[in-house]
């Protein structure tokens, strides 16, 4: 319990997706013009890492690594070709079950479902989540050792990643009145000031989790 | 095949690496453009993956254009994309062990890459195959000449090193002079990237003047 709440804790705030390493840059760039259309985004996001980052640790652990359903082969080569068929699948799928159950979420949604299947940030999470299988939980809040850590890291990502691009679309609906130099308007300035926002969240590195 | 090196064919090559960068003026490809590059090193191998990548899935993808049903090609591309990015990954491994340690998941987030997939629904999927080949170029050098740049400028003021090499004299040093730390650090990637954007702008908006 106490592993997997610094888990959730470390994945919000000390590897964010977008300020650690930034992830799901270019849908967070482009859609972070209001606070509306990126709220929605972001729990989008959150839903589809929920779903995908435990099946394709499912499909790590039990079917690709050595001891899965094919014995002691070692088939983890394929684990790139398999995680993004699983995702550009998985959001087909979650796209097809909103728009049947929940049409005003799916209209919210609107075009972000079927691109976030191209978002780095859920094809990411997976990489990252594979890398840490092998970590020691007693030795590193990192680690993920089973499907409710992963739930868990999906979760707080998921989070992190919506707090950032929120977070962005504030300070750029405000910044549409300030009176920024020709060359560094639309682009330029928005990386520095997510640039200003990362350096502030590596404040969050010295928690010691 | 005179025109083997025609007008076009020389335009698909050449525009991205400036007037249409796919980094400065598509915003695409930015995920995984910042956190490879600490160092110079890591920041040419990628580069230069992405570059082979790009071109041969360029490549690949017109030649089968033709055969591609309308509805699946988004899987389609991803797993001819996935399938070259694992060819990459594994010759990293075997060749140069050290940078693909160094470069972890980011190897594998070429896949979501957006510049991969811009360039084949809006290239490959409408013109033949010496010509993608020659965008697919283009379109990887605009975004390893990025990397390259940001990466020198981080090594260099951060650890006073260019490749691992000591460029900074030890009389600078003994005068007084401090490797900046900051530079090392993921935010400082997002503020250089915005001071390029920027210069880019300006050179690009007075030409055209």
């Amino acid at each position: 319990m106490e592993h997997a709440l610094s888990l959730f804790i470390r994945s919000i705030f000390v590897d964010n997706m977008i300020f650690a390493s930034f992830l799901g840059m270019c849908s967070y760039l482009a859609v972070s013009k209001n606070v509306k259309t990126s709220l929605g985004l972001g729990i989008a996001v959150t839903f589809v890492l929920l779903v995908t980052c435990p099946v394709n640790y499912l499909l790590q652990t039990k079917v690709l690594a050595p001891g899965g359903i094919f014995g002691d082969m070692d088939l983890t080569y394929l684990s790139f070709i398999l995680f993004i068929a699983v995702i550009a699948g998985i959001v087909q799928l979650v796209e097809m079950i909103v728009e049947r159950f929940s049409p005003s979420l799916y209209n919210a949604l609107g075009i972000f479902l079927p691109l976030i299947a191209v978002n780095c940030a859920i094809m990411g999470a997976s990489l990252f989540m594979q890398q840490r299988i092998d970590m020691d939980p007693a030795t590193s809040s990192q680690a993920i050792s089973g499907v409710g850590d992963c739930f868990v890291f999906a979760l707080g990502s998921g989070i992190g990643w919506l707090l950032a691009i929120v977070g962005l679309a504030a300070i750029r609906e405000k910044m549409a009145y300030t009176d920024v130099p020709k060359s560094l308007q639309g682009l330029g300035i928005t990386f520095i000031t997510v640039g200003l926002m990362a350096m502030a969240f590596m404040c969050f590195s010295g928690l010691s989790l | 095949m005179a025109s083997l090196f025609s007008k076009e064919n020389r335009l698909a090559f050449t525009e991205p690496l400036s007037l249409n960068n796919p980094v400065l003026i598509q915003v695409l490809g930015i995920c995984s453009a910042l956190a490879v590059t600490a160092k110079l090193e890591p920041a040419i191998v990628m580069g230069l993956s992405v570059t082979v990548i790009t071109a041969f899935a360029n490549v690949i993808v017109s030649l089968i254009r033709k055969t591609i049903p309308n509805r699946i090609r988004i899987i389609i591309q991803l797993v001819v994309v996935a399938a070259l990015v694992t060819i990459v990954s594994m010759t990293l491994k075997a060749f140069a062990y050290d940078v693909s340690v160094q470069l972890s998941v980011y190897i594998g987030l070429i896949i979501t890459n957006c510049i991969l997939m811009g360039r084949l629904e809006a290239f490959a999927m409408t013109n033949g195959p010496w010509q993608s080949f020659l965008d697919g170029v283009g379109s990887g050098l605009g975004y390893a000449w990025i990397l390259v740049v940001v990466g020198a400028v981080r090594e260099l003021f951060g650890n006073g090193t260019l490749l691992g090499f000591n460029v900074i004299p030890q009389a600078a040093y003994e005068a007084g002079y401090v490797n900046n730390g900051m530079m090392t650090m993921p935010a400082m990637s997002m503020i250089i990237l915005g001071c390029i954007v920027w210069a880019h702008k300006a050179y690009v908006s007075k030409k055209t003047k």
